[in-house]
């Protein structure tokens, strides 16, 4: 009776699979495709539209000033400036944009030709025509008045110190070449392209990372190597970029699949080896930041405890926004909160009381009171819901600020003065860890993110945990399903406060000093940028979005990586924001459950249905007994 | 208080029990819409009852309003003898009443276990503080957790359970995410449970499973149930009872065979056009 029902029941869904499967497989492998067409039939309205686009940024780039700034950080010695890199992209994109062919069941697509490369060329052309018409603007009018990057040197840089007539020449060749190379990379097979990019990337990371390696190359003794590298004055030297591309070529070649293949190994592992494989993976990363610094000098160490102290806050705010799904733009609050209840408590020169407590005493008193400000403040505005929620933090975060700004409290803590000469953070009296020292900084600060780390594991394996993700998916729901929203939300909102505590306690012994200024609202907002760019709720996203972004461009007080960019650091987080929303919603290492790939799980699900449903036909009953098992 | 001795002394009477859920003269207005309007409506320990009527009758409201997911305008809801006024969601939830949406509304991003896990979040009390030190009663209390939410699951045979506990509820096919939903009611630990429109968008095959689980609820778990439901096949399998509403009144009740020969009731469907049949 029951063997008679199941396969009846069961049919309809595994022959849909099946037929499902057999689709997708005959869609990969014989995509419908067009007849081959003549080369001129273009879509030459869509060209002239995204060359347009594309002009009208180089236009805007070139206004902005961006590549008179950057032309003296070179990339490749006499060859390519980051200057002229922030407007040669720009067809690139265009170009590969053009091939591009949005795929739809039953339509054919054509196959990649020479088409690309023409129309990439074109399209790039046009692009680079915004950079010709620019130049013949700038010689022929003059509109510094409200242009204010209107200059001759502009007009010079553009033509390269030639004429006009070459500036306008040469940008059209430029951006058709440009273009013609983004059309030509969808020509490439993807093995090939993979080790393209691979070459391309590791050139750019290479010369982005100067400061880092050589810094690195000093303490361990490879100077030699780097010293013919770099050039001397910033960039890789030509020749060594084509000894860099060829050796990161070869290397790509032969390790063809293979870290793809290990990582599908991992990723496949069950229960224990897998646990195991992380716990390697952790404990290897580990070792590595903190060996590392050992060899590095003072500079580089700054910027690694500046990253780690973005990656701290940005951990706690993950709690909040990644896990609770609360949009909190007032974190800051509890970053100034902290670094000032540490400042008062540890400062002798605090204007009101100053007990002058040893740095980890002190700490507790910053946890505990960073936590009931969180718990004051999160007590009215929790009850509300999303944009609602976002302003009202929004105002509290600016709220905190001014009253450590205003004569009122000034008493306290000293308004626009501040508090000065905070001692360093005492670590048991074994050391005293302050800003000369930003190695020691970076130690304790990678200790705190560890144990922040922890907490975000712990909890969001947790019953809190679960109830925090079931008020992010729907908080309706959830209030229904007997979940305290208010309170959970709350208890997010308070760990979220504590966590951001430690770094507070950590700025202020590291800096020595705190001004309202410090804490102004953009630290929020970038702290957010950080998180969504990492991948909300995912503790490696969250720790790459910061070495990237604050590392790589700088935090906002904080130089990083390329400190010319600063100018156009907030410009290029927004960039790098929309496209992530536009190309990658969910993050640069997104959490597992944003990731996981549904269609792959289906075909496997339904594998196993097959399997069990054969089983049962074999041995009967074996299904109950199975799932009672696993 | 002086209310409910009262009505629990007449119930005491006439019958051998008071109602375990009693709503009396509930009335909610959406502006000048009268979605119920002066209801007395019981569900009685152990009963399945069904609640029928055309598109709009506020039948869905019913639920919302014994579930405080909206405020009521008048009236009064009892259960087990207390009444239900002034209580937020979770609170009613922790009373001991579930529910299940029209609109299916699981948790789509967490995996089918954990969507029954989070739904005993009432049921425990583990805090952060155990989380963090991994507590005996931490780890005593999640492995409880997880055992009660492989029994739930295992109740609907094949269906939610081995491989399909750690997909994302969102992978899963419409049968099995109205399953789930129930899963996640049952979670709760309730003593009345309300399904809203549970065989909507099943096969036929399905839908007829789906009625033996219902009557199974009752006589495995105990449950008392209140279905809304369109399919009078359904209706006429499950229901001790069947109470019939239309414009937020009650028009009949009574046995199915009752309530479906009555005119009354064939008018309220013929007048508004038999569309759910
Ligand atoms: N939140 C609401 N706001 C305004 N009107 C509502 C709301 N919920 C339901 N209604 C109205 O109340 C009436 C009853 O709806 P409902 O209870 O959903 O009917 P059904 O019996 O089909 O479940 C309908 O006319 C509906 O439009
Ligand atoms: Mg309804």
């Amino acid at each position: 009776m029951t063997a008679d029902e199941q396969p009846s029941e069961a049919a309809p869904g595994v022959t849909d699979a099946a037929s499902g499967a057999a689709g997708a497989q005959a869609h990969e492998h014989e995509t419908p495709q067009a007849p081959p067409r003549p080369l001129l039939a273009q879509d030459w309205r869509r060209l002239l539209r995204m060359g347009a686009v594309g002009a009208t940024a180089q236009m805007f780039l070139a206004l902005s000033n961006m590549p008179l700034r950057l032309d003296d950080r070179l990339l490749i010695k006499p060859i390519l400036s980051f200057g002229y890199l922030s407007l040669l992209f720009v067809p690139f994109v265009v170009g590969n944009r053009v091939g591009h062919q949005i795929k739809r069941e039953g339509i054919p697509t054509h196959a990649a030709g020479a088409h690309e490369v023409i129309g990439g060329a074109v399209a790039g052309a046009v692009a680079g025509a915004g950079v010709s018409l620019m130049a013949l603007l700038l010689a022929n009018f003059d509109l510094r008045e409200p242009l204010v990057n209107w200059s001759p040197q502009l007009a010079d840089l553009l033509a390269f110190g030639n004429s006009t007539g070459f500036a306008v020449f040469i940008w059209l060749l430029l951006g058709g070449l440009s273009g013609a190379a983004g059309g030509a990379m969808r020509l490439l097979r993807p093995r090939i392209r993979r080790v393209a990019v691979t070459m391309i990337l590791t050139v750019g990371l290479i010369s982005v990372m100067e400061t880092l390696v050589t810094d690195l190359a000093e303490g361990m003794r490879f100077e030699w190597l780097t010293d013919r590298v770099y050039a001397r004055r910033g960039g890789v030297n030509w020749n060594w970029a084509l000894i860099l591309a060829a050796v990161s070529g070869l290397v790509s070649v032969l390790a063809r699949g293979r870290v793809r293949r290990t990582r599908e190994r991992i990723a496949s592992l069950e229960g224990a080896s897998r646990n195991r494989a992380n716990l390697g993976l952790i404990a290897l990363t580990g070792a590595l930041l903190v060996i590392l610094p050992m060899f590095t000098g003072k500079l580089t160490n700054e910027l690694l405890a500046n990253v780690g102290l973005f990656v701290l806050l940005a951990l706690g705010l993950n709690v909040v926004v990644g896990l609770a799904g609360i949009l909190d733009l007032g974190y800051v609050a509890f970053f100034a909160v902290g670094s000032y209840t540490a400042a008062v408590l540890t400062a002798a020169t605090s204007p009101r009381i100053n007990p002058e407590l040893p740095w980890f005493v002190a700490l507790i008193f910053v946890v505990g009171i960073t936590g009931l400000v969180g718990l004051f403040i999160g007590a009215p505005v929790i009850r509300m819901r999303g944009d609602y929620l976002a302003i009202v933090t929004l105002g509290f975060g600016e709220i905190i600020r001014l009253l450590f700004l205003s004569d009122w409290l000034s008493g306290w803590f000293g308004g626009s003065q501040g508090i000065v000469r905070i001692p360093g953070a005492g670590i048991f009296g074994l050391a005293s860890v302050d800003g000369t020292d930003p190695r020691a900084v970076f130690y304790l600060v990678l200790a705190f993110c560890a144990l922040t780390i922890y907490i975000s594991w712990r909890l969001e394996r947790s019953r809190l945990g679960r109830a925090w993700m079931a008020v992010r998916e729907d908080e309706t729901v959830a209030e229904a399903m007997g979940i305290n929203t208010v309170n959970v939300k709350l208890m997010a909102f308070v760990v979220g406060a504590v966590l951001g505590s430690f770094s507070g306690a950590i700025f202020s012994a590291k800096v020595g000093s705190v001004f309202p200024n410090s804490f102004l609202i953009l630290v929020s907002i970038v702290i957010l940028v950080v998180v969504i760019f990492g991948g909300m709720g995912s503790i490696p996203g969250v720790i790459a979005g910061s070495a990237v972004l604050i590392g790589v461009l700088g935090g906002p007080r904080q130089p990083g990586l390329l400190a010319e960019f600063s100018e156009y650091k907030l410009l290029i987080y927004g960039a790098l924001l929309i496209w992530m929303m536009l190309a990658r919603p969910e993050g640069l290492i997104p959490s597992v459950r944003r990731s996981r790939e549904l269609h792959q799980q289906e075909m496997a699900q339904d594998a196993w249905l097959r399997e069990q449903l054969d089983e049962e036909a074999n041995g009967g009953g074996s299904l109950r007994a199975s799932a009672a098992t696993s | 208080m002086t209310c409910t001795m009262e009505s629990t002394g007449a119930g005491g009477g006439a019958t051998a029990a008071a109602p375990l859920l009693e709503t009396r003269k509930l009335s909610v207005d959406f502006g000048g819409l009268h979605a119920l309007d002066g209801l007395d409506f019981e569900v009685r320990e152990g009963e399945i009852v069904s609640v029928i009527g055309p598109n709009g009758a506020g039948k869905t409201t019913l639920f919302n309003a014994i579930t405080a997911t909206v405020a009521l305008s008048s009236g009064d809801i009892v259960f087990e003898g207390g009444s239900l006024l002034g209580l937020d969601p979770n609170k009613v939830t922790a009373r001991g009443i579930a529910r299940t949406f029209q609109n299916v509304r699981l948790f789509a991003n967490m995996t089918v276990l954990e969507n029954v896990m989070v739904s005993q979040h009432c049921r425990t009390r583990q805090h952060a503080f155990g989380a963090l030190f991994c507590t005996p009663a931490f780890r005593r209390e999640e492995a409880e957790i997880r055992e009660r939410a492989e029994k739930i699951l295992n109740f609907f045979g094949s269906r939610l359970v081995g491989y399909r506990f750690d997909q994302p509820a969102f992978t899963l096919s419409y049968a099995n995410r109205r399953r789930l939903e129930i899963a996640r009611a049952m979670a709760t630990e309730p003593k009345l449970i309300l399904l809203d429109e549970p065989v909507a968008g099943m096969n036929p095959v399905e839908s007829a499973e789906l009625t033996k689980l219902i009557g199974r609820l009752r006589d495995e778990w105990g449950f008392a149930i209140v279905v809304i439901e369109h399919h009078m096949d359904v209706v006429r399998e499950v229901s001790d009872r069947v109470v019939v509403l239309d414009h937020g009144t009650k028009i009949a009740e009574g046995v199915y065979e009752e309530v479906s020969n009555d005119p009354l009731v064939i008018e309220a469907y013929l007048g508004h056009g038999n569309e759910n049949s």
